[in-house]
């Protein structure tokens, strides 16, 4: 089923600001293979120059897309996820992700469009600080296979 | 900003080629993966599911491809905060088969380009098998 081209331009707020922690951090880097100190052990990231552990780059991906899970799964945007693969990320930073951090997402339905029988949605998320730092953007462009049939 | 890059942007050339690199993928990184990410879509545990849907078999999520491709960049410039932009296309799938074998995710790259404040602009180039798995892959690091 085509996706509903209203919902394009429609922004979504994170409920509550996600808590970065070195718990989630080391386990995010182990299940990627990440094995730098930086990412594991606080002592080595001080050593480094860093406030605590660092995130391993695509780690936004953790709280971007649970920020605009409503969205997506909003009868009236017609998207079946049993036929969802992802297209297209990209992160785009201001700073490195940091244990302790608090950050709050915006994201935006950036665009809808077919291309042959699929149907492709891009969402930009904002991801700041709670006192209002810019941290990254993430870009997400999923694909809807059949959708456009 | 930390400098902690190992790799100096005064020892860099453009064109220079970033050995590959293979990472293996089995069923269990998967897994591992979908709880540490938060991404349970059965297309990435079940077969049972993944075929019905039309797929081959379980594939890999993109986003741990994606994941490999940062490690390669990290583990090249010493430093996971040195990525400063990232970017990637799911170019084909990574079928990941329940066996001992599993699927390997082959990985080089280039300096593409120098830019300035010691950044420089790396492609890679991401295959499984004969099928490229990524394309558009650029990142932008910072080097010290």
């Amino acid at each position: 089923m085509a996706l509903n081209r209203d919902f394009v331009g429609r922004t979504y707020e994170s409920s509550a600001p996600y808590e970065v922690s070195r718990v989630k951090i080391r386990e995010f880097a182990a299940a990627i293979g990440e094995r730098n100190p930086v990412c594991h052990d606080r002592d080595a990231a001080v050593a480094a120059g860093h406030p605590d552990l660092v995130a391993p780059p695509t780690f936004p991906i953790v709280f971007s897309l649970s920020s605009t899970g409503g969205a997506l799964a909003d009868p009236g945007l017609g998207l079946d996820f049993s036929m969802v693969v992802h297209g297209e990320q990209r992160f785009e930073y201001d700073r490195p992700i940091y244990a302790g951090d608090e950050l709050v997402c915006t994201s935006t339905i950036t665009e809808i469009r077919s291309v042959g029988r699929n149907e492709f949605l891009t969402l930009r998320s904002d991801v700041s600080t709670t006192s209002g730092e810019s941290v990254c953007r993430t870009y997400n462009t999923i694909v809807e296979r059949g959708g456009a049939a | 900003m930390t400098m902690a890059a190992t790799v100096k942007y005064d020892e860099v050339e453009a064109g220079q080629e970033i050995p590959a690199v293979e990472y293996p993928v089995h069923r269990v990184d998967l897994v591992r993966y979908a709880g540490a990410s938060g991404d349970f879509n059965p297309i990435h545990w079940n077969e049972r599911y993944a075929k019905a849907v039309g797929l081959p078999d379980v594939i890999a999520h993109g986003m741990y491809t994606m994941a490999q491709g940062g490690r390669f960049v990290t583990e090249w410039a010493g430093d996971p905060s040195a990525v400063v932009d990232f970017g990637v296309r799911f170019s084909s799938m990574v079928v990941v088969p329940d066996d001992d074998a599993g699927a390997t995710i082959r990985i080089s790259g280039v300096v593409e380009e120098k830019l300035e404040d010691k950044r420089v602009v790396v492609v890679l180039t991401a295959k499984s098998g004969d099928a490229r798995v990524l394309s558009k892959a650029r990142a932008v690091v910072q080097l010290s």
